[in-house]
């Protein structure tokens, strides 16, 4: 999958080939610094992505659904329902001018025949499943009246409203204290065990997808630069750009020095020739700059790279 | 001599109508450390603990309801005018997001010129000297000195936020959040940038953070708060290695790792509103060992070893 906006200075391309498959019942992490094009990717996967971007792809499958091949229509009774995202800022994605019991009450009028009370129970049961205390005295709550560990809760719910069989959580704990993190992460993976969801966990920080995901892709600049089961990932990661993530970690600092990886991501409009990477690489030969890699590698681990890491580096 | 001790800080403010009463809420409650030249205190909690308003009243941005502070042993409160002026060159601050503390109408130079002007230090052709120097100084290229804040990424732009902060050479820096806006391997390399100025420098850093793998790396001592008191303070090493208080256990617990740890005891609830704490140990409402005493009287701090902990059940 490829995603290509079009601005003054001719088309950009912000998502490069992208291959994802995601299975029932499976955590698979996307873990890349701002401007990688992870959201990105995940909203086109969603439909969220609207002209003048262009999404194109040689497949894209939601099951037997060939998302390329139905209308906006069909698709519409799907996004929400059968493929629901969360995003990372609970407080802005919910709307202020409404109580959060017609905000998750919303979702299940369009896609759920429900009679009133019966919906009304419905989101009650909701609030319970996602963990807010008292649900009966929150349905008329604001979301400025709850803090935003609750709101995240609130979209949560308001996601697993229809039972989706796939959740894409976009840096779900970023905006949120590391207590509140960690119990909403635990949601998530309990309610992603309970319905053998799949689930796309979307975030910069390596440590969260070290915790949950079972299968993680590193994105960079817009393209996939590593993929392979989280334990293999942060044991022996093959692409310099992983390894050099996993050392940027102040958990993994020896001496008082951090290890930092030079200069910043490419943008959109300056990558570079060759391997995306290569400027900022400590192993780049020639060839690095002549020819872009491909994905290679064997026990599915793949990895972008002419030299890759070898052994445990990290 | 400290370069700033707090003693009993305690801040608070007024919300609501002033005419038909108000509340008052106690954002900072009987804070109290000392910060030697050349070091660095953290400040850990979650948000709402009142560690970005300890660092307002650092700054001297607040004036303290209660309690004094002083800077090379002297008194703060009550200064005005020249004498405050004068020690605000001591003291200065990094903020949270370098987006929006820098003026997108100014030029770097002039953003860096500016502490200078208002302290009528040198002309301004030295002003603008000066700050090439110190752009210099935190790795950017002296001739991006006419350029605006826009053309900088977030890091640049943290790293100019830095330099204007150390324009006045100040002996302390209050940092309140100075990498939590940053990726992974940019927040790298401004720690590194501010550890390599600190030792040129000889700063001390009052450190605001919610991320505790950074505090452990760049901090000597730590202070643990929640909802505006000091649950436990002391060295890093000893608070790491030996957590004495319930909650800075359940923070340390809750720090994600990239070496997967197995299970760990997850604090329950959200942190309860400042504007009606709870009674006796404000923690009692989370605590997993928390007791009918514990609802009663406010554990005070005590010392056990080189730590202060305020929990009637903390052990030696």
């Amino acid at each position: 999958m490829s995603v290509t906006f079009a601005t003054q200075r001719g088309p950009m391309r912000a998502v490069e080939g992208v291959d994802l498959t995601v299975n029932p019942g499976e955590i698979v992490g996307i873990v890349g610094e701002s401007g990688s094009g992870k959201s990105v990717s995940m909203m086109a996967a969603m439909g969220l992505i609207a002209p003048p971007a262009r999404v194109t792809a040689d497949i894209m499958r939601f099951g037997d659904i060939d998302l390329l091949a139905i209308d906006r229509r069909q698709r519409r009774r799907l996004v929400g329902k059968e493929m629901a995202m969360i995003f990372q800022e609970p407080t802005a994605s919910l709307n202020p001018c409404f109580t959060i019991g017609w905000q998750i009450g919303e979702t299940l009028k369009l896609h759920e025949r429900l009679g009133r009370r019966a919906r009304r129970d419905r989101v009650i049961e909701l609030l319970r499943q996602v963990g807010i205390p008292a649900p009966e005295t929150r349905l008329g709550a604001y979301p400025h009246q709850l803090s935003g560990g609750m709101n995240q809760r609130v979209m949560i719910a308001m996601a697993i409203a229809c039972n989706p069989s796939l959740l894409i959580a976009d840096e779900p704990t970023t905006a949120l204290d590391v207590t509140i993190q960690r119990q909403i992460l635990e949601l998530l993976v309990g309610l992603q065990r309970d319905r053998t969801m799949g689930l796309v966990l979307i975030t910069h920080d390596m440590s969260v997808i070290a915790e949950t995901a079972h299968r993680v892709q590193v994105m960079y600049a817009g393209q996939v630069v590593e993929q392979a089961q989280a334990d293999r990932l942060f044991e022996a990661p093959r692409h310099p750009y992983t390894g050099a993530l996993l050392a940027a970690l102040p958990e993994q600092a020896t001496g008082r020095r951090l290890a930092t990886i030079p200069g910043i991501v490419p943008g959109i409009a300056d990558r570079p020739t060759g391997c995306l990477f290569n400027p900022r690489c400590g192993r780049t030969t020639p060839i690095c700059i002549q020819e872009q890699p491909l994905l290679t590698g064997a026990s599915g681990q793949t990895a972008r790279c002419y030299h890759p890491l070898d052994g445990r580096a990290s | 001599m400290s370069l700033l001790e707090a003693r009993a800080l305690r801040l608070q403010y007024r919300i609501g109508s002033q005419v038909f009463g108000g509340r008052t809420v106690t954002a900072v409650d009987g804070v109290s450390f000392t910060l030697e030249p050349g070091m660095t205190l953290a400040v850990v909690g979650e948000s709402g603990c009142g560690k970005s308003s300890l660092a307002r009243l650092a700054c001297l941005l607040e004036t303290p309801t209660e309690g004094e502070l002083l800077i090379d042993g002297a008194p703060t409160i009550g200064t005005s005018g020249k004498g405050l002026l004068s020690l605000r060159r001591t003291v200065q601050m990094v903020f949270q997001n370098p987006y929006g503390s820098l003026n997108p109408r100014k030029t770097i130079g002039s953003i860096l010129g500016e502490p200078l002007a208002i302290h009528g230090i040198g002309s301004k052709a030295e002003r603008i000297g000066a700050a090439r120097a110190m752009l210099d100084k935190v790795g950017l290229r002296q001739d991006q000195v006419d350029r605006y804040p826009h053309m900088f990424s977030g890091g640049q732009r943290q790293r100019i936020a830095i330099a204007r902060a150390l324009m006045l050479r100040p002996r302390l820096v209050i940092a309140d959040e100075p990498v939590s806006a940053l990726d992974v391997s940019v927040q790298a390399q401004i720690l590194n940038l501010m550890m390599d100025l600190q030792d040129e420098f000889g700063l001390a850093y009052l450190f605001i953070s919610h991320d505790l793998a950074v505090v452990r790396h760049i901090a000597a001592s730590i202070l643990v708060m929640y909802l505006g008191r000091v649950v436990e303070q002391g060295p890093v090493a000893s608070i790491f290695n030996r957590p004495r208080h319930p909650y800075t256990k359940s923070l340390l617990q809750s720090m994600p790792s990239a070496h997967r740890s197995g299970s760990a005891t997850r604090l329950r609830g959200e942190p309860p509103s400042p504007l009606a704490p709870p009674s006796g140990c404000a923690f009692h409402t989370r605590c997993p060992i928390a007791t009918e005493l514990c609802a009663k009287s406010r554990p005070e701090l005590r010392s056990f070893g080189d730590a202060l902990v305020a929990c009637h059940f903390a052990e030696a």
